[in-house]
């Protein structure tokens, strides 16, 4: 069956409240994970970008949907830095472009969306799974929840299941040798840590689920 | 008064206005050379745009000082763009600054091969050629600890990069052209070598706590910038056991010519006196003669840090006439200064 729900920009502003809420929680422990394989500031750079986002979307005044994540892109990009800030900032509006100046969407867009952030990501950081980044976290949500969506499972539960993939993705990258980014500076010592940018990467799809699952 | 946590003793009002207010410092120490443009977070030329000279700008992290912010003024950098803490500026902070320094004759990124920065100079580039300026840009990636495969983001930018704008810097100070400034930069990147190493931790001021623990008697080889731990822990050993393992590395990879004359660097890393930087310089010194090359020039200070880290980088750049030419011409900048 055709997915049932339908979403609008309450959808995005209430997904990007969902991950500032998650991250300003988890902020000291992506720190954490960051210090043992990077250089521990990415807690703290993701809360001061989220937080600029939540900022940026109540300013906003009846923008659609795809122009949300646009501006939401774009506040990342410019108060974030590191590499996160162009990832997250390319991800988000690559998938706002694609919904245009659509007041509504479903199911099978919002894949899009997530599919466009993720070509996006892999573009831009010329990372792929396994390279122990957001990728390994970011790709199979993506994949699970295109899957589901086309078997016509309802979309709280795909949503769902794309979250869990996420974590496990997450989880998967703890044996893992980083190839991408700054951990891969330490070669055999990242093994054994998971890698923080799969792990807000996972809080931000969480995120999605739970701004999807509470609308209704 | 100061900021003190169980691991951090600092100079702080408020952790979190730490670039700003160090910012404002340097413009305040510093006003014939440069000015702070507070709303973009950059620092400028005093001068700046000088009509027909290509322009230098870099940026990175703080936490770095003096780089880049103190080599700003004649025959260096034409900009700076600083982020927060080991934390890549924005984009915004990038293009403010090309903006602020274009004379019209195009103006050189120096970029130091990190993921972030590489990332952010890259849309600020592109937003620069939307607005109509020509930008080049150089990625540095001078650290032989890091192995250059599909395997790693590549070699880190360390101590070639504060060589690359002082060389280059000279060059578009002397009106060379956009092609030549960038070659030069290229030049310098590629003919230089560094290898670093740490006794202790560095605290970022924002959360306070050292970025690795590392044991008594134990050294950590193959660090970068950033606190981020190096490639391999060692039992620390005489100095000069530790300048083997530095200088093997370095020379290893460059592999310069027989009798070829060279500049070498040695970089302290913030919390290691000179006292000890010169005892490293001696031990260098020795060896690079004894592998029958000659070092004509020097450098000898902490001028690419990791806040309060201990510890100390070496970097050989093998010379030619042209670039013995460029690092004896004019400097004046905050922290680097002779016949200027």
């Amino acid at each position: 069956m055709i997915s049932e729900r339908v979403m609008d920009a309450a959808t995005i502003s209430s997904w990007m409240r969902e991950v500032e809420a998650s991250v300003r929680v988890e902020r000291d422990h992506l720190v954490q994970l960051d210090a043992a394989i990077g250089d521990g500031d990415h807690g703290t750079n993701m809360n001061r970008g989220f937080e600029a986002v939540v900022q940026a979307l109540s300013a906003d005044q009846g923008s659609p949907p795809g122009r949300l994540l646009i501006i939401a892109g774009r506040t990342l990009v410019s108060t974030v830095g590191g590499a996160s800030g162009p990832l997250w900032g390319s991800a988000l509006r690559s998938g706002g472009r694609v919904l245009g100046d659509q007041t509504t969407f479903d199911g099978a867009q919002l894949v899009e969306v997530l599919a466009a952030a993720l070509a996006s990501v892999k573009d831009l950081g010329t990372a792929s799974l396994g390279d122990k980044t957001m990728v390994d976290a970011l790709e199979p949500a993506v994949e699970t929840l295109r899957v589901e969506i086309a078997q016509g499972e309802p979309l709280a539960r795909a949503l769902d299941d794309a979250a869990a993939a996420a974590e496990a993705g997450m989880r998967a990258t703890i044996p893992l040798q980083a190839r991408k980014g700054r951990a891969s500076y330490l070669g055999e010592r990242s093994v054994g840590h998971q890698d923080p940018g799969a792990t807000s990467t996972a809080l931000i799809v969480r995120a999605l689920q739970r701004a999807i699952t509470s609308q209704t | 008064m100061a900021v003190e946590t169980s691991q951090m003793r600092k100079f702080l009002n408020d952790p979190a206005d730490v670039v700003k207010e160090s910012l404002k410092g340097l413009a305040a120490a510093h006003p014939d050379l440069l000015r702070y443009d507070v709303a973009n977070q950059i620092i400028v030329r005093k001068d700046a745009p000088r009509k027909g000279k290509v322009a230098l700008i870099s940026g990175g992290g703080s936490g770095h000082e003096p780089l880049h912010g103190g080599f700003v003024g004649l025959g260096m950098l034409d900009a700076a763009a600083p982020g927060e803490v080991f934390t890549s500026p924005v984009p915004g902070q990038m293009l403010a600054a090309t903006k602020a320094v274009d004379g019209g004759a195009g103006v050189v990124h120096i970029v130091k091969n990190y993921t972030g920065d590489v990332l952010n100079f890259k849309l600020a580039a592109e937003d620069a050629a939307d607005e109509g300026i020509k930008v080049t840009s150089v990625v540095i990636d001078d650290d032989v600890a890091v192995q250059d495969s599909l395997y790693t983001a590549g070699r880190r930018g360390v101590g070639a990069t504060v060589l690359a704008e002082k060389l280059a810097g000279a060059a578009a100070e002397a009106g060379a052209d956009l092609a030549h400034v960038t070659d030069t930069v290229k030049r310098v990147n590629a003919r230089s070598r560094s290898f670093g190493v740490a006794l202790s931790s560095c605290i970022p001021p924002a959360n306070g706590k050292v970025i690795f623990d590392l044991p008594e008697g134990q050294i950590e080889l193959g660090i970068g910038i950033h606190g981020e731990p190096g490639r391999r822990r060692a039992p620390l050993g005489r100095a000069s056991e530790v300048v083997d393992v530095i200088f093997e590395a370095v020379i290893s990879d460059l592999k310069p010519k027989h009798g070829s004359k060279v500049l070498a660097f040695v970089n302290g890393m913030g919390g290691t006196p000179l006292l000890e930087l010169y005892l490293i310089y001696g031990e260098v010194d020795a060896r690079l003669r004894k592998a029958g090359l000659e070092p004509v020039r020097n450098l000898i200070g902490s001028y690419i840090t990791s806040l309060e880290m201990a510890g100390a980088s070496l970097t050989v750049l093998e010379l030619d006439d042209e670039l013995i030419k460029l690092w004896d011409a004019p400097v004046h900048t905050p922290a680097l200064r002779w016949r200027a």
